[in-house]
């Protein structure tokens, strides 16, 4: 399997059967066309998931503004409104209380609803429902009603959007019981992951890094990557362990290669589930390192980033040689695009980072 | 050039509000829309429920104020619009309720100590909902508008002959969640009914307070469907007009508003104070329109219900009554360890550390209890 935009490798039987020119055993049918490696974007693999659940489960709807006809404003529904009918893929009014409230209403009554936020923002009208509703009916009920539902919530900035449309609203959800929050890196975990949200029995918050939308991995769909609860060592290290998720993954590995330039050798893990959070696989890296720096764009103050750096202090506190380090956004209202390039957190602000630690062993 | 304006399917409730029985016990003279008077059968059915439940609204607010339930907010006085609409229901239609509307509740079957688990701190929904048909209560004004609406929605799309009914008040007309479900319903025309119950106040603040609308079924015209005004404190009315309204949906005919003028006789909650914002001689005056009275009156009248027949309805909502007191002085078994039972279906690390933490607590305290003994 080939790997392009500097994503990880991610396992793919199906794809190394290809390569390697193994026959697909159970796969020999000759009605069924050999499944070969293709160039997949991450909105082609999040399409694909949706259509292979459609297909797979009648009680997979598909709904949310302009996800019918336009295809979504990412394309990411394209397609499956004619291929399953308006009655599976739907657009709806324009109202994102209504879309959540009324998802609520169809998963009660056995469906496993599918709904599109658009961008992250505009998820707030909707934040009564998703924090009062979808994350404690399983609770408030004694788990007599479960509510499984996929919020897709296209988030974060760095591809110039205006005002409202680059948001990263992790640690609201996160912070949330009753919430799963996921969110890929790549196309493969994107469409691993997101089927395996829409089957899960609890409500899952998928955030979809917009600026990885149209970053292309070699691979064959249908794949099966990690499980979502668990986060994923992708780049090997002694000296230091970045953490990141979705739109920053690509900034820790660009960052250990340029660490590497100086002589650091530098572990990367990708997240992938905010929520549970992997204590496992994050301190066994940080127990081999002795130092952890996490990186996302939201803002610093009360972040997701605050909750990683007190678990791992927590969990690992004689093992650290240096206190872990947030390399995020700035405490302030996401910036104009022209200002966006000051906010986000670069390879250059995450190296001047880890600078700051005593390297003197 | 003109624009091509559609002119078919818009009308708006007649101002004077649906009305079988006046407040006299005497048929009314007023518009009907069409509707039928239910039967004397089905009145009787209705009499009795409203007595009982008006006989449950006092036995709790009652023990509220004894602090067995951490509190309660009485429906005293609108007994007509929850027990008219909630029996109109087919058993496979579901309801969803608020905060208020116990009277419903237990209309629909659900046993008094489930029921009441929520007002009593045992947790906060006391009762399966899929074996009653019925949501658990909602809290946050108007959310449950859109719950009804994706139910019955999902119903249409499954082609279920069920319905949807929720109720809603004057203060969470105000909500944007009610005119989202407004909407959605009417676009997507769904088997809904939407019941709001017009008491007058929402806490503190009256009505003029809350609209400058005439009134509020009128509001229906805008989305597009049918709006009823209706007596809620008529008993008939209700159940006839929620009834055609639920008919029209299974039909395939799309969701229906009906607004109920009723009035709330008793506080908000037990811990608010209602003579700091309302007069008593404004309470007086909705004493007139009792539904209960009223619906008494008129079936002695047909010769429908007599002495023996009151008594006998008596008699069982002491019975009631006698059930709810047993029910609050019966200690409900709480487990502390079913605090991480329900948050997922699939176990969490996380959770299972906390759940040790909660387990070493306890031990403690037992430890700590033994060895005092």
């Amino acid at each position: 399997m080939s790997v392009e935009a500097g994503t990880t490798p991610t396992t793919d039987p199906n794809a190394v059967d290809v390569e390697s020119g193994t026959a697909t055993s159970a796969n020999e049918d000759a009605a069924v066309p050999e499944a070969r490696p293709t160039s997949v974007t991450m909105t082609k693999a999040l399409n694909q998931a949706l259509r292979d659940c459609l297909a797979d489960d009648d009680t997979v709807l598909v709904f949310g503004e302009d996800v019918g006809r336009l295809g979504g404003v990412f394309r990411v529904t394209e397609g499956l409104r004619a291929e399953f009918g308006a009655t599976r893929v739907w657009d709806s009014p324009l109202a994102e209380s209504g879309i959540i409230g009324t998802a609520i209403g169809m998963a009660m009554n056995g469906m496993r609803p599918v709904v599109e936020m658009q961008f992250d923002a505009y998820a707030y009208p909707a934040f009564e429902q998703i924090v009062s509703h979808v994350a404690k009916m399983r609770n408030r009920t004694k788990g007599r009603v479960s509510l499984p539902i996929t919020i897709r919530i296209p988030y974060a900035g760095d591809i110039g959007g205006v005002e409202h449309h680059s948001d990263s609203s992790e640690a609201y959800w996160t912070s949330t019981p009753g919430l799963t929050v996921v969110t890929p890196s790549n196309p493969a975990d994107a469409y691993s992951l997101l089927r395996e949200s829409i089957a899960s029995d609890d409500p899952v918050v998928f955030m979809e890094p917009k600026s990885r939308y149209w970053m292309k991995e070699t691979l064959t769909l249908p794949v099966t990557t990690a499980p979502m609860d668990r986060a994923q060592v992708i780049r090997e290290g002694t000296d230091a362990t970045l953490l990141a998720y979705g739109p920053t993954v690509r900034t820790a590995l660009d960052s250990a290669e340029a660490g590497a330039e100086h002589g650091l050798s530098i572990e990367v893990i990708d997240l992938r589930t905010l929520s549970p959070f992997d204590d496992e696989t994050v301190s066994a890296s940080v127990r081999k390192t002795s130092r952890a720096a996490i990186i996302h764009e939201a803002a610093q103050f009360g972040g997701y980033g605050a909750e990683v750096a007190a678990r791992l202090t927590e969990r690992n506190f004689t093992y650290l040689s240096a206190p872990i380090l947030r390399i995020t956004g700035f405490d302030v209202p996401y910036p104009s695009p022209k200002l966006e390039e000051f906010y986000l957190p670069t390879v250059e602000r995450v190296l001047d980072s880890l600078e700051s630690w005593d390297w003197e062993l | 050039m003109t624009i091509d304006v559609p002119t078919t399917g818009r009308s708006l409730p007649q101002l004077q509000p649906i009305s079988f029985i006046g407040p006299d016990g005497q048929p009314t003279d007023t518009p009907t829309e069409g509707l039928r008077i239910p039967s004397d059968a089905t009145l009787i059915g209705l009499y009795r429920q409203m007595v009982l439940v008006r006989r449950f609204e006092a036995q709790v607010t009652h023990l509220t104020r004894q602090g067995r339930l951490a509190t309660y907010p009485s429906a005293a006085g609108q007994e007509a619009a929850e027990v008219g609409a909630t029996t109109a229901l087919a058993p496979n239609d579901w309801l969803f309720p608020t905060y208020r509307d116990s009277a419903a509740l237990l209309t629909r079957g659900v046993p008094v100590a489930e029921l009441l688990a929520a007002f009593r701190g045992d947790w906060h929904c006391g009762f399966d909902p899929h074996e009653y048909h019925t949501s658990p209560a909602a809290t946050p004004l108007a959310t449950q508008t859109l719950h009804a609406t994706g139910f019955a929605m999902a119903a249409k799309l499954k082609g279920e002959d069920a319905a949807t009914l929720t109720f809603l008040g004057d203060g969470a007309s105000s909500e944007g969640d009610t005119h989202e479900a407004f909407n959605f319903a009417s676009v997507w025309q769904t088997p809904t009914v939407f019941v709001l119950q017009n008491n007058q106040y929402a806490i503190s603040t009256p009505l003029r307070e809350q609209t400058n609308a005439t009134m509020l079924a009128d509001r229906a015209a805008g989305y597009g469907m049918p709006g009823l005004r209706v007596d809620g404190n008529d008993v008939a009315a209700v159940f006839a007009a929620v009834s055609a309204a639920l008919e029209r949906g299974r039909n395939g005919d799309g969701p229906t508003l009906i607004e109920c003028l009723t009035y709330r006789m008793e506080s908000h909650t037990n811990s608010d104070d209602p003579t700091k914002y309302r007069e008593s001689e404004e309470v007086e005056h909705w004493k007139q329109f009792d539904p209960i009275d009223r619906l008494e009156k008129y079936l002695r009248s047909t010769g429908a219900l007599n002495d023996a027949g009151v008594a006998d309805v008596a008699e069982a909502a002491e019975a009631l009554a006698e059930t709810v007191r047993d029910a609050m002085n019966t200690e409900a078994e709480i487990d502390p360890r079913e605090l991480f039972a329900h948050v997922y279906s699939r176990p969490r690390t996380a959770l299972a550390e906390q759940q040790q933490l909660l387990e070493a607590e306890l031990a403690g305290t037992e430890l700590a209890a033994a060895g005092q003994a």
